[in-house]
């Protein structure tokens, strides 16, 4: 018994007559067929075409050097010693010649990489404590649940940083080594910068409770990862700034890789001095290996790689060729369309009724 | 008259609980006690405590149940309990895969809009429920000693209540006092039933007579009746007064809730039923749920979904497990223990990880596709409802959904099932010729001015300034000139001035709705009979006056008199004035009827029954003779026998015909009887009855007042005569007849009157005794009126027979003593009464019969053309004979006069057999035999336009058996030859013949055969059917079919009340079935599709990522973009689409019926089109994954860097999908892509600016930031949605080219410029429209006429500058293309058929131009011939003819009535055009069918 709204008039319940409601809203009808389509075709292959070559030429201006040393020249006995777990703090360290023939120009970034390393497996990668790492005093005594099972040791003791991620940070150490005219010389490693800036100012912080603590009584109490040498405060040895949760390692570590194939940031080139103020000139360098990381448990490989970036990253070659594969596809499909048109549609064809 | 049956859906519904408790005392019966008695004990002690008060509550829900409740409901729905089942399982740690209660955020999403919804839809019921329940009425209360004021809610069982004029009735109340002399009520039942007639109501006979107001306080009685039901029709009971006395009651002394009191100043009532136990409320049943055929196939590609996604979640389990095994015991630094710290067997990981994945595919079944569909159809039925050129103006009513989900369907129609009266044609029943003893009136005059209406509709569309007007009916000599003399007394008409359309919905708008209009009441009399009927009173009134018998009058002339007055009388016509609208015009005659005599009477005749009472007054013979004349469908409705027959004894007393002479009525109230005659109203509950009775006005015999007991009739020179109406017994559908027995003013016999169906009556009339004169001239008058009979039949009109008989007082008395025994028998009265009534109606005495006319609607021959265009096969299912159906059928262009009929009429069960066998047998013989011969075919592709028939397409869902030809056959079959074709043995080869038939026609079938038929063909042949009727006779037909339409005519609101949709009128069909059930379906279909796709493409990226995770179940999209990308982000440019997007224009999809076949076929979306858009999805989910990938690899990126543009590009691939497969771009759609493409980005950069720590696992922090100054996310903007569409794009581009569907040709035919369009246009409309004229040249579109034509068409045509004007040309190209067959070739051309529906082309119109392309169809006609003969001579058969009007084949399978069941009858005639009508109907052997041209 519902009840009727009365609109006064004869005829009261006659629909309004707008283009809404009469479904008459003026409307774009594009038509695909082969000739309104065609130059949308071939607009875009050129398109594809001009960008693909833009951007090969500007990928074939970079340079990139990669060495894999898991197990290369001296290397090969560390590796051997890290099987054994039993040697996991004894120290091993190792030598591997890069040689550069042509040189590097501008900044330079030297990178370490990681195969066959699954920093993406889901829980894996929900064991840590965003909280704990913002320096939360709480969560420093009282990680969260996602870190098991590296949440506290076997005393109790919290882990500081707590969680897998934290637990199986690369802790391989390079020192980069110009042989130059002038004998070997240690090339100037910026070990800062290589971050976020807003993981390093914003989501990375030190626990801070009084004012004249140091660092280490701020972590009092806590617990370094397992697999860790050092507690978290003494990560950086030069650089005392570069220490705790903000040591800069340990935040692009913390940042997960997203393929089990990756590179993380080690350092960049400090173009201070000669003969580095250009980039890193062509002649033999040596890596100076701390080879502390274990990789034969997963089958990984570890390699350190030395390159510069375009403006859209580093060397790969995969989107240039994929612009000019998808020209050539447009192309290709452009053609053939046009043989269609040509041959059917041109008339009309497709007009009769 | 299609008010027979009662409305089938009469389910008992559940009474409320409480009174189920009572039930088991109270068992069958409701006593009814009344309040005031027992005002003084509270509660307990009052007998009535235990029936529903009348406060109404329709909600569903109360504020503390609505949570649980509406919860409860949603999780009917399986797919919610999915979701939440999916939500709870986050919630178990070892499986979790997102924060948990972001898990929870899409369903409690979902379960909110809908609960917010139910709550809105509740809400507004309870405001509806409030403001009725605070309505006012009067209540007697006992404290007070008067009526006090309440609300209705307050109103309990038992209140006494008072009513007055134009008041609602606040419950289902027992009529005790009405301020009306007569003792009645007036009510109007639009709201119930939608009849806006008026019903008298009547005052419980006990009560009558009260001189004196009716005092509550001095009623002791108690009421025993039925429980509660939802019979509107019935009610029964008694009423037990204090001395014991019993007295039944009956429907006519129920006043139902919610009518409304006319014309009555006050009456005083009982509350019997109240609240939710009224009638009224029981029929109260809420819309109707349907799933659509689209819902159900897309059904089983959900099931699909689940089966990939279990597929998906396996292979990833299996692929974890062995990715786990294949470090063996050496666990690697990243392999992250379980919690506890134990570790975790590659299986028991591979178990946890298949539940993860489930959480993590969830997407792909989508959980905001459901929630979607019903938006879009919401939306969708808003827009049918809003569409102008659904609404009709002269009823001010517009489309109504009333079914909200499926509104699809109505673009997958494949059969219609059609009422003929109401539904084609007009149910305005114009009288339009009559024969009375034996005599034919032609009633020329009138038909010239029934054609002129047609003629000035067409004219006032131009000029409406013209006030096209109808004569008045009492200038007799105008309506013999010509039409100028009409024109010229336009002015004089106050009532037509405007347009036909104006003046009806002015007549309509006025309160008497039932019949005013002019067309109807304005009847020319036929001259001749005219002048017989002005001798013929002028001789009775010269014989009145020198006091001789009357039956000295010449019996022709005394059937004419007795014609019009059996016209007059045999209705239940309500008698009105209309400037006082629902003013009775009353007139009351005194009789003097002595009490005492009354008494003896009955005590005589009736010993066991009580008097009627103590307090009998001198005017209770009056008030307790009051016969009711309601009850059209009740099946007898006359109460009060035994004071009818103390007034015939009374009558024979004193034996004086003076009072019933009395010229003019001693006292009428209110206005005098000046009021001109013309302008009284007559009311009618059937059309047909006042169109008799206007007819009869005609002839001066009008009908002036009606009272229970008595017709007053104004005769020319006899003036008013009063028959005193003994008994009425009502219309009802299976006697099909109806009776008045009135006591003859003039020759003081009791007569009866009789009119009904011609088949009953002739059945009836009493076999003349071929002895006397008299008897042959009865002879004579039955086989001439037969005759005639079956003209009026030819000529489509409505046959009523009108019949008389006289009855001596003493078989009257007898017959109503047992009538009276039957009237009183509380078991089956029914049966009783309709015994009664047969013993009644016997040996009639033929007077003669009338042709009324059923005018078609507009526009039903086009509709039908169109929408058989449009591949949808009709049948018309009417209760009306067969001659009539087939006329009509005719008429609409149903039936073609060139295509032949299969007419089946058959006896008995065999016979019926033997039919469809034959007929079987000739349909091979004559089509399937023969479509070897080419010239058959061709014959087949020139002749038959309309066969597209769905099932012919091979991929049609439909054909569960092969294809089945539809010939151009019409097949007639009656309603008894039904009933046995319908049998369980027989419907098998039934439906083979019928589906082979173009048309099917079934006549004279019941409600109950209306459905069955529907029900068969819907379940076996597995199509879909649409059911359109308007009266209660099609409600059941309405709810079997799949689509149940309801024409919102004059018949009353049952049909309206079970169908699905409602329309105002038949051609509206057109467009909502072609436009918006096409557009309905494609934007569904397309939507549901693209659903999948999305889906699938979002989620098969997560998969991808699998193989690079270790198939550890990390999703490289963040949480949060992964749960709102469907339900935000990619949400609204779908709904834009899915509810705005128009394929074809609505002018050409009504222009191109053919287009429709899109639907019904499936074609938007059929099973393969999902695996197609699986397989795409996943092919874009490739790309998307790729591209980024390879882009990123080997570099430093981390996972939520790189996730995002994934989630970017995978937004915009989806998006700009939608952009391709979207038809029409209006400024919504790109608001809506725009809008999303904002949302995701302001979502993103919100969500990764507002907190570092909040969202673990995942933590996202500025990444967008980052992203987007990142030059590589930007290039991967551009590369990867650009290549994932390619092969789309290049796919839809060449299908547009190269193999168009018809409905993307109608697409192109709309961007051509109108005038160009409209040409090609009409050229198909000829030749779509008459088949047979010379075929138009076949047109090509390829070169449109250009006379200084737009810049773009041009363009788009660059030959097209050379052409001039539509060059029509045969496309030889496509005859070489197409198949050797010649005729396949060239309807190929018709690029409008699909290629694969070869076998039945659209177009059977070869395209012929030159000499050469004529003569193939000179040979098709040859062809035609030949394959005819053929069959001719393989049909062993009597040859006789029966020609159909002008069709040149008939065929008719009669059996011989001898019974011998090997004569079948081919009945053939392509030669012989004309038969004299009388002389078939000589040769007629009994059979039913006389055909007549």
């Amino acid at each position: 018994m519902g009840k009727v709204k009365e609109k006064p008039g004869p005829l009261a319940r006659r629909p309004d007559n707008s283009a809404f409601k009469q479904q008459r809203l003026p409307a774009w009808s594009p038509m695909l067929t082969a000739n309104t389509v065609l130059p949308f075709f071939y607009l875009m292959a050129l398109i594809c075409l001009l960008l693909g070559v833009w951007l090969l030429l500007t990928v074939q201006s970079t340079h990139e050097i990669k060495k894999d040393y898991t197990d290369l020249g001296t290397c090969q006995l560390c590796h051997e010693m890290r099987k054994d777990v039993s040697n996991a703090n004894k120290p091993c360290s190792c030598r591997v010649d890069i040689p550069v023939e042509k040189a590097l120009k501008g900044d330079v970034f030297i990178y370490y990489g990681l195969r066959n390393f699954h920093q993406n497996l889901r829980r894996y990668m929900d064991s840590r404590d965003d909280g704990q790492m913002l320096g939360r005093q709480n969560k420093l005594k009282d990680p969260s649940t996602y870190c098991m099972p590296f949440r506290k040791d076997k005393d109790g003791r919290p882990i500081a940083p707590c969680g897998a991620v934290a637990n199986s940070m690369f802790n391989d150490t390079f020192i980069l080594k110009y042989h130059g005219r002038s004998g070997p010389e240690v090339v100037p490693l910026l070990r800062t910068g290589i971050t976020w800036y807003t993981d390093k100012n914003v989501k990375y912080r030190n626990p801070k409770t009084q004012e004249n603590f140091t660092l280490a009584q701020e972590f009092n109490g806590t617990a370094k990862p397992p697999f860790w040498g050092k507690p978290v405060y003494e990560l950086d040895e030069h650089n005392p700034i570069n220490n705790g949760f903000i040591n800069e390692a340990l935040i692009v570590w913390m940042r997960e890789a997203a393929f089990p194939n990756f590179k993380k940031l080690y350092g960049v080139l400090h173009r201070a001095q000669k003969p580095f103020i250009n980039g890193l000139p062509v002649g033999n360098y040596s890596v100076e290996i701390s080879y502390n990381f274990p990789v034969q448990y997963f089958r990984g490989r570890k390699e350190v790689v030395l390159t510069t970036l375009t403006w859209f990253g580093g060397q790969n070659h995969f989107l240039p060729i994929a612009y000019l594969v998808t020209s050539s596809l447009i192309f290709l499909m452009a053609v053939g369309l046009t043989v269609v048109w040509w041959k059917y549609g041109k008339g009309g064809k497709n007009m009769k009724a | 008259m299609a008010r027979d049956g009662e409305d089938p859906g009469m389910a008992k519904t559940p009474k409320v609980k409480r009174q189920r408790k009572k039930k088991t005392k109270e068992n069958k019966t409701r006593t009814v006690h009344a309040n005031l008695l027992y005002d003084h004990a509270k509660g307990e002690e009052n007998p009535n405590r235990h029936y529903a008060n009348n406060k109404i509550k329709t909600t569903k829900y109360t504020v503390l149940s609505f949570l649980p409740k509406n919860l409860f409901e949603q999780f009917h729905r399986f797919a919610n309990v999915y979701f939440v089942f999916i939500a709870l399982l986050n919630f178990v740690p070892v499986v979790n895969a997102f924060q948990p209660e972001l898990a929870l955020a899409p369903v409690v999403f979902i379960l909110s809009v809908t609960a917010i919804k139910d709550l809105w839809e509740d809400y507004r019921r309870h405001r509806s429920d409030k403001e009725i329940n605070h309505m006012d009425c009067l209540v007697f209360s006992r404290v007070e000693r008067r009526y006090v004021e309440k609300y209705w809610k307050e109103v309990r069982v038992g209140d006494f209540i008072k009513l007055r004029c134009n008041e609602i009735l606040p419950a289902d109340v027992l009529l005790l006092s009405s301020s009306d002399p007569d003792r009645l009520c007036h009510i109007e039942t639009a709201t119930l039933d939608g009849e806006t007639n008026l019903k008298q109501r009547q005052v419980v006979r006990s009560f009558f007579d009260l001189d004196c107001d009716f005092d509550p306080l001095k009623y002791y009685s108690i009421i025993e009746c039925e429980k509660p039901n939802n019979d509107l029709n019935r009610f029964r009971g008694y009423i037990i007064h204090r001395s014991g006395r019993r007295d039944a009651l009956y429907k006519e002394n129920l006043l139902l809730r919610g009518c409304t009191i006319r014309n009555t100043e006050e009456a005083v009532g009982i509350v019997i039923y109240a609240g939710h136990e009224t009638k009224a409320m029981l029929n109260n049943n809420g819309p109707r749920y349907k799933r659509s055929k689209l819902e159900r196939q897309m059904n089983v590609d959900v099931f699909w979904c689940v089966i990939i996604l279990l597929v998906m979640c396996l292979f990833t389990a299996v692929g974890h497990g062995l990715w786990m095994f294949q470090y063996g015991d050496k666990r690697p630094v990243f392999d992250v223990l379980s919690p506890e710290g134990t570790d975790l067997s590659p299986i028991m990981s591979a178990i946890y990880l298949f539940l993860t994945m489930i959480i993590v595919f969830q997407v792909l079944i989508p959980i905001s596709l459901f929630v979607s569909i019903e938006i879009v159809k919401i939306c969708q039925v808003y827009f049918i409802h809003q569409d102008m050129e659904l609404y009709d103006e002269e009823t001010d009513s517009q489309l109504q959904c009333r079914a909200l989900n499926i509104t699809e369907d109505l673009g997958q129609m494949q059969y219609i099932f059609s009422d003929k009266t109401g539904t084609l044609t007009e149910n305005k029943m114009v009288f339009r010729r009559c024969t009375v003893a034996g005599v034919e009136y032609s009633h020329d005059a009138n038909a010239r001015r029934l054609a002129m209406y047609q003629e000035m509709d067409s004219e006032e569309e131009e000029c409406t300034s013209h006030g096209g007007t109808l004569p008045r009916r009492d200038s007799v000599a105008s309506h013999q000139s010509a039409r100028v003399v009409l024109r010229s007394q336009s002015t004089k008409s106050h009532r037509r001035t405007g347009s036909r359309a104006e003046a009806k919905r002015a007549s309509i708008l006025s309160k008497h709705t039932a019949f005013s209009s002019p067309m109807e009441k304005d009847i020319t009399p036929d001259p001749q009979l005219l002048d017989k009927v002005n001798e013929c009173s002028s001789q009775m009134e010269f014989m009145r006056f020198h006091s001789q018998p009357t039956s000295q009058l010449p019996s022709d002339l005394a059937d004419i008199i007795d014609f019009f007055i059996a016209l007059t009388v045999c209705n239940t016509v309500v008698v009105s004035s209309p400037n006082q609208p629902r003013q009775k015009v009353r007139m009351r005659f005194e009789l003097k009827s002595p009490v005492k005599t009354i008494e003896d009477f009955i005590k005589r005749f009736t010993p066991s029954r009580l008097t009627s009472g103590s307090n009998s007054s001198s005017s209770s013979s009056l008030i307790t003779s009051r016969s009711s004349n309601k009850g059209c469908s009740s099946m007898l409705s006359s109460p009060s026998a035994e004071s009818t027959l103390t007034k015939l004894d009374e009558e024979k007393h004193h034996g004086s015909l003076e009072h019933a002479f009395s010229p003019v009525p001693p006292c009428y109230d209110g206005k005098a009887w000046n009021i001109e005659e013309g302008e009284l109203r007559y009311e009618a509950e059937s059309p047909d009855e006042a169109a008799l009775v206007y007819a009869a006005r005609a002839y001066k015999c009008s009908l002036v007042g009606r009272l229970p007991d008595q017709v007053t009739v104004e005769l020319p020179h006899l003036g008013k005569l009063s028959f005193e109406l003994l008994h009425t017994l009502g219309f009802d559908s299976t006697r099909k007849r109806m009776s008045v027995v009135v006591r003859h003013p003039l020759t003081d016999q009791i007569t009866v009157y009789t009119k009904g169906a011609d088949s009953v009556i002739m059945d009836l009339i009493k076999p003349p005794d071929t002895g006397n004169s008299k008897g042959k001239r009865q002879k004579k008058i039955v086989s001439r009126t037969q005759n005639y009979l079956n003209l009026y039949a030819a000529d489509g009109l409505r046959t009523l027979c009108i019949a008389k008989k006289i009855l001596s007082k003493e078989q009257y008395a007898c017959w109503l003593q047992r009538h009276l025994e039957a009237e009183t028998a509380i078991q089956g009265r029914e049966e009783l009464l309709f015994e009664s009534a047969l013993r009644l109606e016997t040996n009639l005495q033929l007077l003669g019969a009338t042709g009324i006319e059923d005018r078609l609607q507009d526009g039903v021959p086009e509709t039908i053309a169109s929408l058989r265009q449009a591949g949808l096969q009709i049948w018309v299912l009417t209760g009306d004979k067969q001659e009539t159906a087939v006329n009509i059928a005719y008429a609409c262009k149903l039936l073609d006069p060139e295509e032949e009929i299969l007419t089946l009429n058959a006896d008995s069960q065999e016979a019926c057999a033997l039919l469809l066998e034959e007929s079987l047998h000739y349909i091979q013989a004559k089509f399937l035999c023969n479509s070897t011969d080419q010239s058959t075919k061709a014959f087949h592709n020139n002749f038959i336009p309309f066969d597209i028939y769905p099932s012919s397409s091979p991929s049609s869902s439909s054909s569960h058996t092969a294809p089945f030809m539809v010939h151009r056959l019409g097949l007639v079959i009656d309603g008894r030859t039904l009933a046995y074709a319908l049998d369980k043995t027989l419907e098998d080869k039934f439906l083979a013949v019928a589906r082979s038939c173009r048309s099917v026609l079934c006549c004279r079938s019941t409600p109950l055969q209306k459905s069955m038929v529907v029900k068969l063909v819907r379940n076996k042949l597995k199509v879909m059917t649409l059911a359109i009727g308007d009266g209660a006779n099609d409600v059941s037909m309405i709810q079997v079919a799949d689509v149940g339409v309801g024409i919102s005519g004059q018949e009353g609101m049952q049909a309206v009340m079970a169908s699905d949709f409602a329309l105002p009128r038949f051609r509206y069909l057109k467009k909502l079935l072609l436009v918006h059930g096409h557009w309905c379906y494609s934007r569904l279909a397309n939507m549901i599709l693209y659903f999948f796709y999305k889906n699938a493409m979002f989620v098969a990226l997560i998969f991808w990522y699998q193989f690079y995770c270790g198939f550890s179940g990390s999703a490289m999209i963040d949480q949060w973009y992964l749960i709102f990308f469907n339900l935000m982000f990619s949400a609204f440019p779908q709904l834009i689409t899915g509810t705005l997007d128009k394929d074809v224009s609505a002018e050409t999809l009504q222009q191109l019926p053919q287009l429709y076949v899109n639907g019904q076929n499936s074609e938007e979306y059929k099973p393969y089109m999902f695996w197609m858009n699986m397989i795409d999805a996943f092919y874009q989910s490739l790309i998307c994954f790729f591209i980024p990938y390879f882009a990123y690899a080997d570099s430093d990126v981390d996972l939520f860097t790189w996730g995002t543009p994934i989630t970017t590009l995978a937004l915009f691939t989806i998006l700009v999908h939608l952009g391709i497969e979207t038809k029409t771009w209006t400024w919504m759609n790109w608001l809506s892509i725009s809008f999303s493409i904002a949302l995701f980005f302001t979502v993103a950069l919100c969500y990764n600016a507002s907190c570092p720590t909040c969202y673990s696992p995942s933590n996202p922090y500025w990444t967008m930031q980052r992203l987007l100054q990142d030059p590589l996310f930007y290039l991967l903007c551009i590369i990867t949605p650009i290549a994932a569409l390619l092969p789309r794009y290049f796919y839809r581009a060449c299908q547009g080219t190269l193999f168009p569907s018809p409905v993307q040709v109608g697409r192109q035919l709309d961007k051509l410029p109108a005038e160009t369009r409209r040409n090609i246009l009409s050229l198909s409309r000829v030749k779509v429209g008459s088949p047979l004229s010379p075929k138009p040249p076949f047109l090509s579109l390829s070169k449109p006429p250009v006379t200084g034509g737009n810049k773009k068409d041009q363009k788009s045509f660059p030959s097209s500058k050379t052409s001039q004007g539509p060059v029509l040309q045969t496309d030889q190209q496509g005859q070489r293309r197409g198949p050797t067959d010649s005729e396949r070739g060239l309807s190929d051309l018709y690029t409008l058929v699909p290629t694969e529906i070869d076998t039945l082309p659209y177009t059977k119109d070869a395209p012929q131009l030159s000499e050469e392309q004529q003569s193939p169809q000179t040979k098709d006609s040859e062809g035609l011939d030949k394959s005819l003969e053929t069959s001719d001579l393989s049909l062993s058969g009597w040859i006789t003819s029966t020609p159909l009007l002008t069709q040149t084949d008939s065929i008719q399978l009669n059996l011989l009535p001898d019974g011998d069941a090997q004569c079948v009858r081919y009945t053939r005639d392509s030669v012989e055009k004309v038969k004299p009508a009388a002389q078939r109907t000589e040769q007629e052997t009994g059979q039913p069918l006389h055909v007549t041209s």
